[in-house]
């Protein structure tokens, strides 16, 4: 039962590595940039929930309304006056500019907030679960936390596939030329995909921060589980991704089912094994 | 003839140090049809992407009713109403056919085109609307590039290399449908290696040779002879 309960708690810890990895996956679809500074950027909207809870004195799932268009505007600007700079024919650029991007909130961070952990409080539901039977329980909030994601990758793929925006961005991301000559300014394109994924962000930040204590170191490890997530599922496919983070979050809870200190360990490897045998992750996008 | 619809003015154009437009001026007068040809590398691809504003330029040397559009975005220029079939097709291949024709179309100029008179003119593409555009035969491919410029109601239409790679029959094909597309008072630009296919369908006709204007006529009076020369440089 203990493994059955490692694996339940596995596949809802696996929506908040997809939350972390879709809006990674979504600029790189977009733009082929990929976003160093993404796991800091969830930090940030975590110690904007923070700010915000403290400040307004209201739930942290209710900052999330908050802090969500904030971060979207952030995006905007922060693609059009300096990411939209970096991208060109050279891959470099953009990877430098996000990795100096990561050291900045890194740093910004600790100067404001100091490197003692925090944690979002988000009152009773924290506690509250759900008895199925066999004995297990679900948690309300990893439950509401996977619910979430799945409808966040929903309404990307929704937004992705079947609306004009979304057709915007898979236009520009196969021609920018071409989709600069059917009147599209890819400088905004690129700025909307960026804010769409900061708005994702947001949403793992402060689940992040309810989850777990985080710091402003805490960033990278961030990344690697939206990387890992990703490329399990195959670039490009983001309900692929959802799958990814599945994957990693049971395996994770495995790991520690069989040693607490092979928690992170056993994700890795899972990933590892999963990118010799399949470079393309298991659900590659065909492309045409 | 000259009433200032669009004037190019001594452009020259620059792929980082190599120059591959020298001092080419050119005139298109509204509803005029003119072709450019021109050897390969004679610099007519660079002239479209000049005009359309993927290579930027100097703001004067590209005027379009009055306007100097030489150093705008070619998003920007789209929306004033120039529209360009691209050499090669270069449909989106993540969009089906149908989506590469609403994203011509999404500038929202008004006029007589939309999905319903692009599939009146190519009724295959009505069948094929949900397809990949990637899964269409080279010639199909072509009437989606034709139709994604119509469907941007432009005032000017740019055809680089409209019958590159294309069979014969599919070049007769489009050819036939062109008095459909341009007859209606439209302007165009028209880009070919078949100069007596340019020299039907055009009322004038600009010769290119290495990145220079080396002939320019009307097409009913220019003589063949003049061509060849202008073509090849003898």
């Amino acid at each position: 039962m203990d493994w059955l309960n490692a694996i339940i708690q596995g596949i809802l810890l696996g929506g908040l590595y997809a939350l972390f990895a879709a809006g990674l996956s979504l600029i790189f679809g977009v733009m082929r940039l990929v976003n160093i500074a993404h796991g800091d950027l969830i930090v940030l909207a975590a110690f904007l929930g923070l700010m915000i809870t403290t400040t307004l004195g209201i739930n942290p799932l209710l900052a999330l309304f908050v802090a969500a268009p904030q971060m979207g505007l952030f995006g905007y600007a922060l693609q059009r006056w300096v990411l939209n700079r970096t991208l060109g024919d050279d891959i470099l650029p953009p990877l430098l500019v996000t990795f100096g991007l990561s050291v900045i909130i890194q740093n910004g961070l600790l100067e404001v907030f100091s490197a003692d952990p925090q944690k979002l409080n988000a009152g009773s539901i924290e506690t509250a679960s759900i008895a199925v039977p066999g004995g297990i329980n679900i948690g309300v909030l990893p439950l509401l936390m996977f619910v979430t994601a799945v409808a966040v990758i929903a309404v990307l793929q929704w937004i992705f596939y079947r609306s004009a925006l979304g057709r915007a961005f898979r236009a520009t991301s196969d021609n920018q030329d071409i989709a600069q000559l059917m009147g599209l300014n890819k400088s905004h394109i690129f700025g909307l995909a960026m804010a769409l994924s900061l708005v994702v962000v947001a949403i793992a930040g402060i689940f992040l921060g309810i989850r777990t204590s985080f710091d402003p170191a805490a960033g990278p490890a961030r990344l690697i589980f939206g990387f890992e997530a990703v490329i399990i599922g195959g670039l490009g496919n983001l309900w692929g991704t959802l799958i990814g983070g599945i994957i990693l979050g049971i395996c994770q809870n495995i790991g520690a089912q069989i040693n607490p200190g092979w928690q992170l360990l056993a994700g890795h490897i899972a990933f590892l094994i999963i990118l010799a045998v399949r470079p393309r992750g298991l659900f590659p996008r065909v492309d045409g | 003839m000259s009433d200032g619809f669009l004037e190019i003015d001594a452009l020259s154009s620059y792929y980082g140090d190599f120059q591959a437009l020298f001092d080419v001026s050119m005139q298109v007068g509204e509803g005029e049809v003119v072709a450019v040809i021109g050897a390969n590398g004679a610099g007519k691809t660079t002239l479209m992407r000049s005009i359309t504003g993927l290579l930027s330029n100097e703001a004067a040397m590209v005027r379009y009713r009055g306007q100097a559009i030489g150093g705008l975005r070619a998003d920007q220029i789209a929306t004033l109403g120039l529209s360009m079939v691209p050499e090669g097709r270069q449909l989106f291949p993540s969009l089906s056919v149908e989506e590469n024709l609403i994203i011509g179309g999404q500038i929202g100029r008004r006029g007589p085109w939309g999905l319903e008179a692009v599939y009146r003119l190519f009724p295959v593409l009505k069948e094929r609307r949900s397809q990949q555009s990637t899964s269409l035969s080279g010639g199909q491919q072509q009437m989606v590039a034709i139709g994604r410029a119509l469907m941007a109601n432009p005032d000017l239409l740019l055809f680089d290399e409209i019958s590159l790679g294309l069979a014969p029959i599919i070049i007769k094909t489009i050819y036939e449908a062109l008095p459909g597309i341009i007859g209606g008072g439209m302007s165009a630009i028209i880009v070919e290696q078949d100069i007596t296919r340019a020299i039907n369908v055009s009322h004038r006709v600009y010769c290119l040779q290495e990145g220079r204007v080396s002939l320019e006529g009307s097409s009913k009076t220019v003589s063949r002879e003049a061509i060849s020369n202008a073509y090849f440089g003898v």
